[in-house]
């Protein structure tokens, strides 16, 4: 296996240099082993979790799936990289803290970027959108509901503050 | 790694590299690829080609859909109204996170009997570009596919392009599997309803080798039912329609479902699908 890939990926607004690598290795590993970002996990490792999700040109998509090399020229977000407005945890963060929308964790990364995509595609989700919107996210401990709550809590923050 | 900014430049490459493998979203080869089933050593991304992320009506009978447009992009408007069932069936299609990776492109390089769009290019007799270098042909999607995970696709081509037939008619997806997100099919059906000729076509998906177009069934219906577009069905031509249909797939015992299953969802999808078609 030949460790000859040298490319630079645009990750959270700066340029990170990715050495040596094989052509074959994933985003989430790159992110995670190579970059010293190990906010986005890796579970299933094919997609079905949703635990390693982050923005690809504004897109949310599973990094284990995405080949790290082809994401060249692209922008990516990872859950280190969301803008918290100067303050300690994101809206989104605050919300999964407060309603107690975490248990043992590991999922949470993944949703968080999932539910700051949704907002900021539609800002006034329905409690459907809700859940087709973080339907490639599973969380095994939760059964949602504090998830939901926590979305609620996030719609609710925004709103207050869009008009005041 | 040769990432393509144009359709030449990855033509070129795949001419000059015979190990080179493409890849578009990702979601099925990395896959492969994360469980060592795979070990690359020469890639072309298509990620950045604009070529193959569009679409177009090269006539007013035909929409053409670039093999790169990602499925998030085929649930919703333009498309949506055209091809309602290409629609339906890409919403079907894993989580909100494929989809915005996943495209028509993935799903024909992997030829797997239950992508969840190919039933949809069957019943529509849908045709795919192949290009190379040098030449570019045009294939129906009945002689595309060959075999479980084979196509008719050479190493030096890329899949640019389905052109599908805009038809003045109904045209529904259904499918079946253990829930609602997320989820790999069972078993799945695309029914058209051609109002123009009086056809309706059926194509099954998961339940053979390819995908199955009811060639026996449709014509069954044809010389059984006279239809036309405010013809109602009646429960024992549908019954009779969604057995007929199950009859004609061959499906298989595996992970997923059992055979004997599979044929019982063929034959109550067919039956609902013609039912909605006429009511």
């Amino acid at each position: 296996m030949s460790m000859n890939e040298f490319y630079t990926l645009n990750v959270n607004g700066q340029p990170m240099q990715v050495q040596d690598s094989w052509v074959g290795e994933s985003l989430l590993y790159v992110l995670r082993e190579r970059l010293g970002l190990p906010g986005s996990k890796g579970a299933c490792e094919q997609g079905e979790c949703g635990s390693c999700t982050v923005l690809l040109d504004g897109q949310a998509v599973c990094s284990c799936l995405v080949m790290a090399a082809t994401a060249v020229d692209s922008t990516i977000v990872t859950v280190e990289g969301l803008d918290a407005h100067g303050a300690e945890l994101t809206d989104v963060q605050d919300a999964f803290v407060q309603q107690g929308a975490v248990q043992c964790g590991f999922c949470t990364p993944g949703l968080i970027v999932a539910i700051h995509h949704l907002l900021e595609e539609n800002p006034q989700p329905s409690e459907l959108e809700v859940k087709e919107a973080i339907s490639g996210n599973i969380c095994r401990c939760t059964g949602y509901g504090r998830i939901f709550a926590a979305v609620e809590q996030a719609v609710a923050v925004r709103k207050a503050s869009r008009t005041s | 790694m040769i990432v393509a900014k144009s359709l030449d430049a990855a033509l070129i490459a795949l001419r000059e590299h015979d190990d080179a493998r493409v890849i578009q979203g990702g979601t099925d080869l990395m896959v492969e690829i994360n469980f060592n089933h795979l070990k690359p050593t020469t890639m072309v991304s298509l990620r950045h080609i604009p070529e193959l992320r569009t679409i177009t009506r090269p006539d007013g009978n035909t929409i053409s859909i670039g093999s790169g447009v990602p499925y998030s992009q085929l649930e919703i408007e333009p498309v949506a109204s055209v091809l309602p069932a290409l629609a339906q069936a890409s919403r079907t299609v894993g989580s909100p996170q494929i989809r915005a990776a996943g495209s028509l492109g993935g799903n024909l390089g992997t030829c797997s009997p239950a992508g969840d769009t190919l039933p949809v290019m069957f019943a529509l007799d849908a045709d795919i570009h192949l290009q190379s270098s040098d030449s570019h042909r045009t294939v129906s999607i009945h002689q595309f596919m060959t075999g479980v995970k084979r196509n008719v696709k050479r190493h030096d081509e890329i899949i640019t392009a389905v052109d599908f037939p805009i038809i003045d008619g109904w045209q529904g997806y259904s499918k079946v599997g253990v829930r609602n997100a997320m989820v790999i099919s069972v078993a799945s059906a695309c029914l058209v309803a051609d109002h123009k000729s009086g056809d309706v076509r059926l194509a099954l998906g998961s339940v053979g080798p390819t995908i199955i177009r009811c060639r026996e069934t449709e014509q069954w219906l044809k010389d059984n039912a006279s239809l036309t577009h405010n013809s109602v069905i009646s429960p024992d031509i549908a019954r009779e329609f969604g057995a007929r249909a199950s009859r004609e797939c061959s499906p298989i015992d595996d992970h997923r479902s059992t055979a004997q299953y599979r044929r019982h969802a063929i034959s109550i999808l067919a039956a609902r699908l013609l039912q909605k078609a006429y009511s």
